[in-house]
């Protein structure tokens, strides 16, 4: 403000029409950067809002495995935070640990993908078959973690 | 694949090494993951981890699929064939076999430490990436989907990048940049002639010659570029595969001439790709043009016109239209012609992406029994190769001079004598080429042997090799060791023996212990034995070994090999003594000569104090090494 007035004193009217524009574009900025939060967080709720209810369509065993995955996600970011903190000292306990969360999180995905009615390249097959192979897999997963464990 | 002479190379009169496992091991795999890519079955993923389980349990080379994978993996991404079935194919063997990996005690963490397996990692997380886009983009609509988009990649570039950063700092901490040594020399092919002197001095390391590749995989070598043109006109996932597979290949062949070997398979079904599509154009042209059957030819041709049967030759056309010139007085032909060809031509039109070729007759017949009979030159190279190359046993040589043939059994001779005339308990100190064969024919110990697994012990060999006699003699006396068997070819001009190994005993032996200076060895940059060599080549132990009693033989002590007489012909051994050498002084054993019992500065002193008796044994002195 002391500017100012140091240039109203010299340059008079236009200096002041020049600091009013200032102002105002810089609160037309504001405005426009307010617009925009407001837009995007705007956006983000209807993603949100559409994905819900584009989620709320599957059906109910698929929600069954996702959920599963979830909770495998989930146990394998607890061990991730508890390495961090303690300490990785048996290491193949850790890996093992860590690899069989996301080995069950990957198979549960692959049977979603196969179980799911949706996906044109699996029509064929059927879904007792896709889960036989996930118990398959899970079974040759869970014997090398026993093993590898220690 | 069993015909081709790279693969039959691995075993001789068969016994093998772990690579003829290894390679089946390799192409199991391989098959089993594109069955997977192409079946989407979880039951091939699993049984695809199995086999990479069992591929790593029997070569090093297994880095190799778990590098390959992900580039094909990659590869299919960013062409835009992505799909479910590459998920299921890929996303299971990363988890299993890490894990299954990690179990094998040679890998044990490396598995996730060591930056040959974090392509398979980054992938991984790529395709998951990959996976939940197309998710996601398969529920939302199309607007909200670029919303999502915005939204997500202004957030991921942030989190990718500090993570990244992370990343590049752990890796770039340490001197390799998280590679071993092996893969290293693999794509830096002067890496191992630099750092790693063992490494570099295998001879199947080095690489390949232009005629070794025609004379691992012949014919194949040519049949390769057609199967990539063949792979190319319906590309699928497991054709690019099989590209990407064949390129990666090839240039690692071209590192290393022992890797041929991984080549060979895949040049095996390149070539049968291009052959099988050979034989069908072939087949089909014959089965369509047969004498005396064109009605049949004509409602075969109208019948297949759905299949849009195009004949590209004029010759085929020329034939085409003799039928069309024979049919036309009968109008009934010549509507049912017309209505063929009106049949064809839209039916051309309407499915150029099934061309299928027709030959004429006598070319595809000609072409046909040319290919059978290229065929039997191959089986016929291969049996040869096998025969000659690859299955002479080294351990009898045999050569052919106007007089008949000569056989030089000097290898048996020395182990023979060895087992006949030495303790149980002796051991014998060789190069390390010969230890499997002193192990297993003349049951001795030796102290290092083919599997070269120990480097500071091969280098102390070496050095007590290029040492002068007292200084080894201590070496081999710390280690043990009765007897000294070198391989010396002077006599016979047997290029392969230890004198032209010498140098690698240096190199090794001086990466370990700096004592031994290479350039000391060196007159004018050349390992020379003549009288231009240098003093230190001249008094080391793998010289005297070798020439010991060398003038005898022809008063000149030429060697045959090296074509010059030696420099020094007259000299004694002072701390071995020879005991065998064989019929054509190509295997000379030596013993290492017991410590004197009596000091000479000693007895000296006693002489001088007790006037009257010599010899006289000092028992309480201290022990002191006599030798000093």
């Amino acid at each position: 403000m002391r500017s100012a007035s140091e240039h109203d004193k010299v340059e008079g009217f236009p200096v002041h029409f020049a600091l009013n524009l200032v102002l105002v574009s810089s609160e037309s900025r504001s405005k426009v950067l307010l617009a925009m939060a407001r837009s995007t967080s705007k956006d983000a709720q209807a993603l949100l809002h559409s994905f819900r209810s584009a989620y709320a369509a599957t059906p109910t065993n698929l929600k069954i495995i996702d959920l599963y995955v979830g909770f495998a996600v989930f146990t394998a970011l607890i061990q991730i935070a508890y390495i961090a903190i303690v300490g990785s000292f048996p290491f193949n306990a850790f890996l093992s640990g860590l690899l069989s969360c996301i080995g069950t999180a990957v198979l549960a995905v692959c049977l979603r993908i196969q179980v799911n009615r949706e996906n044109k390249e699996f029509k064929d097959l059927p879904p007792e078959r896709a889960f036989a192979d996930f118990v398959l897999c899970n079974l040759v997963l869970h014997l090398v973690i026993m093993n590898f464990l220690g | 694949m069993q015909r081709v002479p790279s693969y039959i190379s691995r075993s001789v009169a068969g016994s093998y090494d772990n690579e003829a496992v290894a390679i089946f091991a390799l192409i199991f795999t391989f098959y089993l993951y594109i069955k997977t890519l192409n079946t989407g079955s979880l039951f091939y993923a699993t049984l695809n981890a199995i086999a990479y389980f069992y591929m790593v349990c029997s070569w090093g080379g297994y880095t190799f699929i778990i590098n390959l994978i992900p580039m094909h993996v990659l590869l299919c991404i960013v062409t835009g064939r992505y799909s479910s079935r590459l998920y299921i194919a890929y996303a299971p063997l990363v988890v299993l076999g890490t894990l299954l990996a990690s179990l094998v005690p040679v890998v044990g963490f490396n598995a996730v430490m060591t930056s040959e397996h974090f392509a398979s990692f980054l992938v991984f997380i790529i395709i998951h990436v990959v996976a939940l886009v197309y998710y996601i983009k398969g529920i939302l609509s199309p607007k909200m989907f670029k919303v999502a988009v915005t939204f997500v990649v202004s957030i991921g570039v942030v989190v990718c990048g500090a993570v990244l950063a992370v990343l590049i700092a752990l890796v770039a901490s340490s001197p390799t940049k998280g590679w071993s040594g092996r893969s290293l020399s693999l794509l830096d092919p002067t890496y191992a002639s630099k750092y790693i002197p063992i490494i570099a001095s295998v001879s199947e390391h080095q690489p390949p010659t232009w005629p070794s590749y025609f004379m691992d995989i012949n014919v194949l070598a040519f049949l390769v570029p057609a199967g990539i043109i063949a792979c190319f006109s319906p590309l699928s996932d497991a054709s690019s595969f099989v590209i990407l597979y064949i390129v990666t290949s090839v240039y690692f062949s071209g590192v290393m001439v022992r890797l041929m070997l991984v080549l060979a398979p895949a040049a095996c079904i390149m070539s049968g790709i291009a052959l099988s599509a050979a034989f069908d154009v072939f087949t089909r042209s014959i089965k369509f043009q047969l004498p005396g059957a064109t009605e049949n030819s004509e409602r075969d041709a109208g019948e297949t016109s759905s299949n849009s049967v195009v004949a590209q030759n004029d010759v085929a056309k020329t034939e085409k239209n003799e039928d069309a010139v024979k049919e036309r007085p009968s109008k009934k032909n010549r509507k049912k012609e017309k209505e063929k060809e009106n049949v064809e031509k839209p039916s051309v039109k309407s499915q150029i992406k099934k061309k299928l070729l027709i030959l004429p007759l006598e070319a595809s017949i000609i072409a046909i029994f040319l290919l059978v009979l290229l065929g039997a030159f191959y089986v016929v190279h291969c049996v040869w190769a096998a025969a000659e190359a690859y299955s002479a046993p080294s351990i009898v040589l045999t050569s052919h001079s106007h007089d008949g043939l000569h056989v030089f059994d000097d290898f048996r001779e020395a182990y023979a004598w060895l087992s006949h005339n030495t303790e149980v308990d002796d051991k014998v100190a060789s190069w390390w080429d010969y230890g499997y064969q002193t192990t297993a024919m003349a049951n001795r110990t030796v102290i290092v042997d083919n599997n070269t697994w120990n480097n500071t012990h091969i280098a102390t060999v070496g050095t007590a090799m290029s040492s002068p006699e007292k200084a080894a003699w201590e070496i081999f006396n710390s280690l043990d060791v009765k007897y000294v068997l070198v391989v010396f070819g002077g006599l016979v001009g047997y290029p392969s023996d230890d004198i032209n190994k010498f140098l690698w005993m240096v190199r090794i032996g001086g990466g370990v212990f700096p004592h031994i200076k290479e350039p000391d060895y060196l007159r004018d940059g050349q390992y020379r034995i003549d009288s231009q060599a240098t003093p230190t080549m001249l008094n080391c132990l793998m010289y005297k070994l070798s020439y010991y009693r060398f003038v005898e033989t022809d008063g000149k002590a030429f060697d045959r090999v090296r074509r010059t007489e030696i420099g020094k012909k007259y000299f004694k051994l002072t701390h071995f003594e020879e005991v065998f050498t064989t019929h054509h002084w190509m295997v000379r054993i030596y013993k290492l000569k017991p410590p004197k019992n009596r000091i000479r500065g000693r007895a000296k002193k006693s002489k001088s104090k007790a006037s009257s008796t010599t010899g006289t044994k000092r028992i309480g002195t201290k022990k002191k090494n006599p030798w000093h």
